[in-house]
């Protein structure tokens, strides 16, 4: 047995999931397509593969330019909130870290209030203000915490976090009480969306996806050696403040393009990589390359319901992955309980 | 030759002076018990001699200082088991004792063969393999330091650090857990360096004791020769008896 490699049959349910939400995604909508069809239209692009799929101009459209830039979204942010929340979870070795921790989220949200009572709702600045509300908050949170913890020990980091939140939040409840007519718009952000996608926002959320993933899951084992505490980690020549920063960054950047795109999804960072945890057990070498392809599953599958369940209007996906995951998540907890597994 | 090597070593706890000038001599294959009551300096030392706080003076491990060794170099010649250890409860044994290998392995490597048999001896040679798959958390006291210090020899380091091994154990497991160290140091030549609170094991296991109180050495040398009735009254007023065993060691009764 090699313990350390992720067990054949979870890897292979979780790329299954994944290629199989995907799929639903691309096929379920308002628009019916013939699923021989559009799958023969998707092998159709491969390169050497040629099919006369029969679908009509119009659909070929949608299929290309609404749902699959929709569902390749919902992958990409979905795997970047689950790897962070298990890498939050990781660096401070705190069940309930997720990754709007450390007043992304609080930052994030006042960025695209200010752009959003200044130039309106509609413009492509409120993504970037977000982002860059994000990066600040959490500059902040950290700066804070150096400051007051010297080594940066973990626990210091989530009170800065705590208190930058408080501050940030305060700051975008005075801005929205002045502009109340803004307070619905602001809210919607909030809720988060996949809604107005097209292959910008895809192409917007692709580099810091890449870069945050492939960062976070380069250091699942050192993230394994952080969980035997600070003392231990330095005794094997770890420096824990070193990895925490490298991740938390990482982390952050990453959920910062994905709150730019798609506002503040809620709970995916928490339920996904704890469900993993549940699973299979606790090692971060299992648990972040699994979270990666069990998050994008798992949004894209939540933002298929909120596409469909009252249709033609859409329900706000943050709405779907609190009300699905929720119950979820209490039925995996139960159930590990239940059988006594980890 | 001299595995560690410290000279006038002083260790700091902020303004405070834990440990004076503290010299000592420890020889590859050789144990030394560092004993004291609580507070003497026991685990500064050992932190000293890990590299993991700042100190005055000179640790040599080996012949380099540890503090010119990068945290990586030195956690491959110095392995440490810690009284106070976290001990995730979902993670395997198998996966807790590969940490171990951290040090020889680079910042992004993956652990080999070579890594995942060094893990396997170790947990053989503690006769752990069959702990391999359960989780930490389902462990108990006896078997948490046995893995712990599976863990410990997986990193194959020259010197061996333990800081209190016996806590928390009843006295066979206790007696087990020392049996062990005794036989992996021999086998390996390790060096060993334990603060322990139990005076009559400490006599039994270890070659050399050092008392220490309040930093500073009160006396150095074999059991014999430290655990006199003067030199224990440093244990903060203890009472006890020293009576000798049938092959005239020192064993430490309480009495009240």
């Amino acid at each position: 047995m090699t313990a350390r490699r992720i067990p054949r049959p979870a890897l292979v349910t979780a790329v299954v999931l994944a290629v199989g939400a995907a799929l639903l995604g691309v096929l379920i909508g308002p628009a019916a397509l013939r699923p021989d069809r559009v799958i023969a239209e998707l092998l159709d692009r491969l390169p050497w593969v040629s099919i006369e799929s029969g679908l009509s101009e119009r659909q070929t459209a949608i299929l290309f330019e609404l749902r699959l830039p929709r569902v390749v979204l919902g992958l990409l942010v979905g795997a970047v909130l689950s790897v962070s929340g298990g890498a939050y979870q990781g660096v401070f070795r705190n069940p309930l870290a997720d990754p709007y921790l450390l007043g992304v989220a609080a930052g994030a949200g006042l960025g695209a209030t200010l752009v959003i009572v200044t130039v309106g709702s509609s413009s492509a600045l409120v993504g970037v203000a977000a982002f860059l509300g994000a990066l600040a908050a959490v500059a902040v949170a950290y700066g804070l915490g150096a400051a007051a913890g010297g080594r940066r020990t973990g626990s210091t980091l989530i009170l800065a976090g705590v208190a930058v939140a408080a501050f940030l939040t305060a700051a975008q409840t005075f801005v929205q009480q002045r502009n109340t007519d803004i307070i619905r718009e602001v809210y919607s952000w909030i809720l988060g969306r996949l809604g107005t996608v097209g292959w910008r926002e895809v192409a917007l959320m692709a580099p810091y996806a890449a870069i945050s993933i492939t960062v976070v899951l380069l250091h699942r084992r050192l993230l394994d050696v952080l969980a035997v505490g600070e003392e231990e980690a330095r005794t094997l020549g770890v420096r824990p403040e070193r990895v925490r920063l490298i991740v938390v960054l990482a982390a952050t950047l990453g959920t910062a393009g994905a709150v730019a795109v798609s506002g503040l999804i809620g709970f995916v960072g928490i339920i996904v990589p704890h469900t993993v945890r549940l699973l299979v057990g606790g090692s971060h070498r299992v648990i972040l390359p699994l979270s990666v392809l069990g998050g994008g599953a798992f949004l894209v599958v939540a933002d298929m319901f909120a596409r469909t369940v009252l249709s033609p209007a859409e329900v706000p996906i943050g709405v779907i992955t609190a009300f699905v995951g929720g119950p979820f998540f209490v039925l995996v907890l139960r159930n590990s309980q239940r059988t006594g597994a980890p | 030759m001299s595995a560690v090597v410290t000279r006038d070593l002083s260790v700091f706890f902020g303004e405070r002076r834990v440990v004076h000038g503290l010299s000592v001599i420890v020889a590859a294959g050789e144990w030394l018990a560092v004993v004291g009551p609580n507070g003497a300096g026991k685990t500064s030392l050992l932190r000293a001699v890990a590299g993991t706080v700042r100190y005055r003076g000179s640790v040599r491990v080996d012949g380099v200082e540890v503090t010119a060794m990068t945290p990586r170099r030195a956690a491959a010649a110095i392995a440490v088991v810690p009284q106070h250890r976290v001990l995730p409860e979902d993670m395997t044994v198998f996966d807790y004792t590969l940490l171990g290998r951290i040090p020889h392995t680079g910042y992004f490597g993956v652990e080999g063969p070579s890594d995942v048999a060094a893990a396997r001896r170790a947990l053989d040679r503690l006769d752990a393999s069959d702990l391999e798959r359960r989780r930490l958390g389902t462990l108990s006291g006896g078997e948490s330091q046995r893995v712990v210090l599976a863990r410990a020899l997986a990193q194959e380091a020259g010197v061996l650090l333990l800081d209190e091994p016996t806590t928390s154990l009843d006295i066979g497991h206790a007696q087990r857990v020392l049996d062990l160290v005794d036989e992996v140091r021999l086998e390996r030549g390790m060096a060993v360096i334990s603060a322990i609170h139990d005076l009559t094991f400490a006599a039994q296991y270890a070659d050399r004791l050092l008392l220490l109180d309040a930093g500073s050495v009160v006396a150095h040398g074999t059991a014999d020769e430290v655990l006199t009735e003067e030199a224990i009254a440093h244990f903060s007023g203890a009472r006890v008896h020293l009576l000798r065993g049938p092959g005239g060691e020192p064993v430490i009764v309480p009495r009240r």
